[in-house]
């Protein structure tokens, strides 16, 4: 609990929002302070007096609190720390809560003696583009940029895992109105009445929106009287779904929203179980967009002081949070938000001690109540310069005519505190924005609203340049329900507009910046952020850079974390003033996703960690993890790479002689290993020969029931896609096996076959790799095995052949038999209902515990088959033609398959392409690494002429007592008892080596057919 | 989100589906393997800025390929079948 | 045209910044030019500054339809590597390194090419075979590559995800040291600014709206802003290749797709180097202004939008905290999209085309920032000579229609999947 003074000086003592019953300590920068539920870190600052809250990016200068909103350039903290840190958080947007711990960022040693403010006396060089110019000589960028790179950035983050969860909704709705003030709330009232699905969503802890910050009224009460009986209205309604603190952050394609909602941002910490963030996608049929409006700087000398803040932020300060922003005001604005600011600040208790308008003569109502209240209003004149550094101790004003015309003009000196600034507002029209919808110039408001836009989105309100709270209701009224109507639900008579009492306002003075005093090297701000200033803008111009975006880049405007919400409009103003055209012409730059910025994690969801994809495992896993399997990652499934046994520790002695043992177990006795990883797809149809025949290189209309045979397949473009048996169970009825890492793409490969171009092929197919639990029984021993576990079925090889299939059951337990062979061995494939694995695979290992069985692991089966010169994904690897691989022979001439036309281009067909080798180190005993390049000469210099690659490596084949490898060679079949250099060059490696055909094991097959 | 009218499913999210690609490539089925209509139909693309007709499995679904007519400057999907079905422009003017 | 240096910072600071010139001309176009190049991105103002500066071709034009270096070069994650396995690639690639390691210098713009190192991470066994070989032959053409093992990974980027949570991992990686970042503008500018200094005229907002053509020769293009005649003519619009080639009735091995990038809020310095994650598809460095810039997958379906959907955007976010878990509480500050010319094996198309006198750049599939000056400087041989220059033979349009590919990713002629 973190304790304070309970004192706050700038704390009006009634009035607001906030809960003064509810005091809550938090720590800003170590100091203890106290605030009130209700508070943002912003506005409890303030009313502990606490101004410097930041130094800006480049210029280290101090800043303040500018802002009450998402705009924010300022005031970006630190927020909590260890794994839930958050730098960069805008202080105006963290609800306050009890322990809150926050501190300054982009200063040191500390915020008020930032020794990198030493930047601030440098700024004449550090321009605009000032780093394209040098850091070009020696010794280099990467020098220079170590330095750069420490001083940029903001805030700082550290490597720690964020304790939190994060969750994933989708919503669908008829209508979504994103932005919960008067436009929204009426909006969303008028279509949920009428039965539609809405979603009212709104980045603030309640509705109410610019309300909650005004002294407005409906129907002759406060305003925010009509807002709580709209959402306790919206609240009754079922079809209704209210989202606060939540974002709507980006518009994406097919009227889809992206939000975010801070589910426990607000708290300490979140409640156990509960997530930090939740990330929506609502698919809408119709968006109103009820984004309201940002309001804009005035830009002049000195418009970045702690201090100096936006109008409307200090009045909401002072009517929403009942803080006085400071002690004595001084209000420049270029309209009658002006008036309005000073009659709020002064009922808030702050000394008004003038309103500079830089307009003339017969402004509204406001101005005369000001006028009334005896406040000071300078009429023609403008702020030309303020004083004070860690804050603001007072400002200059000027005339604003004298100062057009580069005379000197006369200054005066206001002392003040406070300088509320106002330049109109700009509609938020972001999320219209970020599908391609292109605002467009309203000079009446000098700010772009929403164009035409192809999505159904409608902006209503402020969002579109109606500023006033009769426009943002009858606007809301109007688009909730023809919005409904338009989607076929039934509406009544139209509601009147409630009553508003607003005031006639005077016009509105387009005063994109404030002229420099003669001869003063001005320092106006135009994105605060990023400390690009008036004078940057206009360099960038006189250089070239003139385009909107060319000259965001080249000065970084807009580029911050706020994206220019304040400082976009005025640098486009400046530059069109510059160029001497209109903003219009001139454009503005694109907004794009999202609105305000959203933590990764929220993206990734529950899919983190371990979590990240999804795990596939054998219905034998857990009899591997029991038995001593070191498991491995093959694409998504775990598989053992090898079974230690038990007393055996760990270690990598361990594991050779585990492989060793499993590799000779299979040669020597029996081995059992876990195929159920292979891609199964049942194939049935009147024409599923036919099929086979046209998606495999070889023959399959002569396969009898019963049988197995290996088949190969290409892509379209006549590269080898992969390999694998399928068998014929049936007499319309196919049984197809692929590998591991090709299953999927082997599926929808021959889905799109027969679905698009073979629509009248009589075939369906099936994906049932899922479906059975598949186990490989290979070695000698492997018939008196199977002849154990089937005791009904002759396995004698004339009654069960090599290649041969049965249907048969395992001791009630429904199983295919395949005499199919990886391992080069005698060798049987079984297969169970996946249900059944477990109780088949231990079936097995209690039959074969008399015949020496042993389960193997990848590795084992990994030496088997390079000693069987049997190819894998290593050489199946998509630069491969079925020549390249051996299996020329095998491409049927008397029949057309997919690949055949593309395999027989030039290049496919080339004799001098890569070919499938065996190789073996000259002396025997080198390994040769899988990876390394086949050349003829280790000791040419580069560029060095290659021949080939190593594909597949075994630094021991126990059976034979030395390396083997596979290796693809060019023209290699033509080389074969040559010698060639396999090197590695990232080790230092040459190994020489003999060139032999593939298979270096029982190369006539004999054991296969035991 | 792009929304795929599946014949066999109904409106789903583009996630559920793979994308195939170009649905005017006709397999010239018969064709001789010197025939240049293999190269086409293999590599070669119309790559239009504007409507497309493509293909999308439904890979998290009902497994069925479906045809979708869609505008790649845009995205907007203008109408979705069967992979044999005709599609065509909303404004009934080109068919392809 | 004053030159750039710490010098004239300086002088020009001493003097209010009042006499800086234009960075490049502003040109009415000419009604016709011996060269003129389609598409004001990095690869068309490096082919006409090397046109000028290598073959002193310099009565050229660089058309752009919008503002310069406004399509791919102002849009990608501006990472600069050499790290290919097959021939054709890697010698091409690392002649565009070599050049990159001179632009500052040659262009009196400092581009930032900081050389922090592209790290490959691998996550098995096989991966860690199949680096090898690309590191293997890196070498034996002379391109620096290392290949780390767990330790060594771990000692170079420790934040990456080490602990017993991760599913993938880490087995190891292979490093090019010379590898790293540019700042693309820059780039862009700095050629423009180069190849203007040359006497290239570059015509920003004037958009290609057609062709006069005369036998198997383009006279002239039409464009926004007149007709202006051509010589020779070559585009490099990659993203929109085929809707130019469109109009010229040519079909092309490429399909336009959208690829995002992101961007987090700036950060003092977190990730020093370039590192890729090896399980899926990801790709993360940090500017020099702090913000990480990271990107991924296509969203996977033919577009002309420069803007993707959340779908693609979520597993990019995946697969970043898979690598790098702290990442999870910074936030998104921007995200956007890129149109890019995928071919069909996913390596780049430099050379003639079926017309005389039209010349193609294009295809760049995600690779092309990388390669900005070795495609401009054998562009601008092969525009110059007619004939491709030995580093781009071998990248001619009719290695599909020969089936002589150049597949680094293996995965044929589906162009989402390079």
């Amino acid at each position: 609990m973190i304790r304070g003074k309970e004192q706050q000086p700038f704390r009006i003592s009634s009035g607001g929002e906030i809960e003064r019953t509810q005091p809550l300590g938090f720590r800003f920068d170590g100091k203890n302070y106290i605030g009130y539920q209700g508070d943002t870190l912003a506005s409890a600052l303030l009313a502990n007096g606490v101004r410097l809250v930041g130094r800006s990016f480049k210029y280290h200068r101090p800043r303040g609190i500018y802002s009450a909103g998402p705009e924010e350039p300022n005031a970006l903290v630190h927020l909590r720390s260890g794994g839930r840190q958050e730098p960069n958080t805008r202080a105006t947007q963290i609800e306050l809560f009890a322990g809150l711990e926050a501190k300054s960022q982009n200063r040191w040693p500390n915020l008020k003696l930032d020794l990198m403010g030493v930047n601030d006396l440098a700024s004449r060089f550090l321009v605009a583009g000032f780093y394209y110019k040098t850091f070009m000589g020696l010794p280099g960028w990467h020098f220079y940029e170590h330095f750069i790179r420490k001083a940029a950035g903001m805030g700082a983050a550290e490597h720690i895992p964020d304790p939190d969860s994060y969750d994933k909704m989708h919503g669908h709705a008829d209508i979504v109105v994103i932005g919960a003030g008067p436009a929204g709330l009426a909006a969303a009232l008028q279509a949920g009445e009428t039965g539609a699905r809405v979603f009212l969503i709104d980045e603030n802890d309640r509705p109410g929106g610019r309300l909650r910050a005004e002294q407005e009224s409906i129907d002759g009460r406060p305003a925010m009287d009509w807002a709580n009986e709209t959402v306790a209205a919206l609240q009754d309604m079922e079809n209704v779904t209210l989202l606060t603190r939540t974002t709507a952050f980006g518009y994406y394609d097919g009227d889809t929203i992206g939000a975010v909602e801070r589910v426990s941002d607000h708290l300490l910490a979140p409640a156990p179980y509960k997530v930090r963030q939740r990330r929506w996608l609502i698919h809408a049929k119709r968006v109103l967009l009820a984004t309201g409006a940002t309001e804009r700087p005035l830009v002049f000398d000195g418009n970045d002081r702690p201090g100096v803040m936006l109008a409307g932020a200090a009045r909401a300060y002072a009517t929403r949070f009942a803080v006085q922003a400071g002690k004595s005001a001084v209000i420049f604005a270029n309209s009658d938000d002006g008036y309005r600011t000073a009659l709020d600040l002064a009922y808030a208790g702050i000394d008004v001690r003038g309103v500079i308008d830089p307009r003339t003569g017969g402004q509204g109502e406001l101005k005369d109540r000001v006028a009334a209240r005896g406040i000071d209003i300078v009429e023609g004149a403008a702020v030309v310069r303020t004083h004070g550094y860690l804050g603001l101790a007072g400002v200059d004003i000027a005339d604003l005519e004298t100062l057009r015309s580069g005379r000197m003009p006369e200054t005066r000196f206001i002392p003040c505190d406070l300088l509320a600034t106002g330049g109109g507002w700009s509609p938020n029209v972001h999320l219209h924005s970020h599908q391609s919808g292109r605002p467009v110039f309203d000079p009446a408001i000098a700010a772009f609203v929403p164009g035409a836009s192809r999505m159904n989105d409608r902006s209503i309100g402020a969002a579109r340049g109606r500023f006033s709270l009769a426009e943002c209701l009858a606007d809301g009224i109007a688009a909730g329900r023809e919005t409904a109507q338009g989607l076929g639900f039934p509406v009544g008579s139209s509601p009147a507009t409630p009553a508003t009492d607003e005031p006639a306002t005077g016009s509105f003075m387009t005063l994109w910046q404030v002229p420099a005093l003669p001869g003063r090297k001005a320092r106006s701000f135009v994105d605060l952020q990023d400390d690009v200033a008036a004078s940057d803008v206009k360099l960038a111009e006189s250089e070239g850079y003139v385009s909107v975006e060319h000259l965001k880049r080249y000065t970084t405007l807009g580029m911050g974390t706020d994206q220019g919400k304040t400082s976009n409009i005025n640098g486009h103003g400046i530059l069109a003033e510059a160029r001497g055209m209109d903003i219009a012409a001139v454009g503005t730059t694109t907004f794009r996703p999202p609105y305000t910025p959203v933590a990764i994690g929220a993206f990734a969801g529950r899919e983190r960690g371990r979590h990240a994809h999804p795990v596939r495992r054998t219905p034998m896993h857990d009899w591997h993890l029991a038995n001593g399997a070191k498991m491995i990652e093959a694409g998504l499934w775990m598989r053992p790479q090898y079974y230690l046994q038990p007393g055996e520790t760990p270690s990598r002695a361990a594991m050779d002689e585990a492989i060793i043992r499993e590799t000779l177990a299979v040669r020597n006795a029996a081995g059992i290993s876990d195929v159920s990883t292979l891609g199964k797809i049942d194939i049935q149809g009147a024409d599923a020969a036919e099929f086979l025949n046209r998606v495999y290189i070889n023959g399959w209309k002569t396969l009898a029931i019963g049988k197995a045979r290996y088949g190969v397949m290409l892509r379209e473009d006549g590269i080898a896609l992969d390999d694998g048996t399928t068998s014929r169970i049936g007499e319309n009825h196919y049984y197809m096996t692929t590998t591991t890492a090709e299953a999927g793409p082997v599926m929808q490969h021959l889905e799109v076959l027969l679905q698009v171009h073979w629509p009248d092929l009589d075939v369906k197919v099936a994906s049932v790799t899922d479906e059975w639990a598949a186990m490989a029984i290979a070695g000698p021993n492997s018939r008196a095995i199977l002849s154990a576990l089937f005791p009904n079925t002759d396995f004698s090889n004339d009654a069960f052949p090599f290649m041969g299939v049965r249907e048969t059951d395992l001791g009630g337990i429904p199983a295919r038999i395949f005499r199919i062979s990886f391992s080069g061995e005698l060798a049987y494939e079984i297969a169970v209902p996946a249900d059944y694995g477990t109780a088949a695979w231990e079936r097995c290992i209690e039959a074969g515990a008399g015949h020496g069985l042993l389960p193997y692991g990848m590795e084992a089966l990994g030496i088997l088959r390079i000693e069987k010169g049997h190819v894998t994904v290593s050489e199946i690897d998509g630069r491969h033609t079925a020549g390249d691989l051996g299996f020329g022979g095998m491409m049927s001439t008397k029949k057309r398959f997919v690949g055949d036309a593309m395999a027989a281009r030039e290049g496919m067909a080339d004799p001098s392409r890569p070919a499938l080798v065996g190789l073996t180190p000259l002396d025997g005993k080198t390994r040769i690494r899988a990876g390394s390049v086949l050349v003829a000469d280790p000791k040419t210099p580069p560029p060095v002429p290659k021949l080939g690659h190593v594909s597949s490596s075994a630094y021991l084949s126990p059976n034979l007592g030395r390396p083997i490898s596979l290796g693809m060679l060019k023209g290699g079949r033509e080389r074969i008892g040559e010698t060639v250099w396999a090197v590695f060059p990232l080790r230092n490696e040459a190994v020489e080596c003999r060139v032999t055909a593939p298979v270096v094991y029982d190369e006539e097959g004999a054991r296969l057919h035991g | 989100m792009l929304y795929i009218d599946c014949p066999y499913c109904g409106s789903r999210g583009h996630e559920e589906f793979t994308y195939i690609g170009d649905a005017t490539k006709k397999r010239p089925d018969g064709a001789e393997t010197s025939d240049p209509a293999w190269f086409d139909y293999v590599y070669l693309r119309d790559n239009p800025r504007g409507p497309h007709l493509e293909l999308w499995h439904h890979s998290l679904g009902c497994r069925e390929v479906v045809k979708v007519l869609r505008n790649t400057l845009t995205h907007e999907i203008l109408g979705a079948g069967r992979p044999g079905d005709k599609i065509a422009l909303p404004d009934a003017e080109t068919e392809r | 045209m004053a030159e750039y240096s710490v010098f004239s910072l300086v002088r020009n600071a001493l003097t209010g910044h009042k006499n800086w010139q234009r960075a490049w001309r502003d040109p009415e176009p000419k009604p016709s030019y011996d060269v003129v190049i389609v598409g004001g991105g990095g690869h068309g103002l490096a082919t006409a500054f090397y046109l000028a500066k290598v073959h002193g071709i310099r009565n050229v034009a660089v058309l752009e339809k919008g503002w310069l270096g406004g399509g791919n070069t102002g849009r990608n994650t501006t990472i600069v590597r050499s790290n290919y396995m097959l021939d054709d690639n890697s010698h091409f690639y690392e002649k565009s390194l070599q050049l990159w390691e001179q632009l500052s210098h040659e262009l009196n713009f400092n581009v930032m090419f900081s050389q922090r190192g592209v790290l490959n991470l691998a996550h098995s066994d096989g991966q860690m075979d199949r680096f090898a070989r690309r590191g293997n032959s890196m070498r034996l053409n002379g391109v620096d590559a290392e290949l780390l093992d767990r330790r060594q990974v771990m000692k170079m980027v420790p934040h990456l995800d080490f602990s017993d949570e991760a599913r993938f991992p880490i087995y190891g990686g292979l490093l090019q040291p010379r590898g790293g970042t540019a700042r693309h503008d820059a780039v862009a500018w700095g050629l423009a600014r180069g190849a203007d200094r040359l006497g290239v005229d570059i015509i920003q907002n004037c958009e290609v709206t057609g062709f006069r053509r005369s036998g198997n020769r383009i006279e002239a293009v039409e464009t926004s802003r007149g007709t202006i005649g051509c010589g020779k003519l070559g585009f490099a619009v990659a993203g929109n290749t085929g809707h130019l080639a469109s109009k010229l009735g040519l079909k092309l091995p490429i399909e336009s797709h959208v690829l995002q990038a992101f961007v987090s809020e700036p950060l003092k310095p977190f990730f020093d180097h370039v590192v890729t994650f090896g399980a899926e598809h990801f790709y993360l460095s940090q500017s020099d202004k702090g913000g990480l810039v990271f990107g991924g997958d296509l969203d996977m379906y033919n577009s002309y939008a420069q803007r993707g959907n959340l779908p693609t955007i979520d597993h990019v976010m995946r697969a970043g905290l898979a690598m790098v878990p702290s990442i999870s509480r910074l936030r998104l500050l921007r995200h956007w999209g890129g149109v890019m010319d995928m071919s069909m094996d996913g390596s780049p198309i430099i050379g003639k085309s079926p017309i005389d006198n039209l010349y193609l750049n294009c295809g760049w599939c995600y690779g092309g920032f990388k390669a900005t000056p070795g495609s401009g400087w054998v562009f601008a041989h092969t525009i110059a000579e007619d004939e491709p220059h030995a580093l781009n033979a071998g990248l001619r349009l009719d290695r599909f229609e020969r089936g002589h590919l150049i597949d680094e990713e293996a995965t044929g002629a589906v162009p989402g999947k390079h």
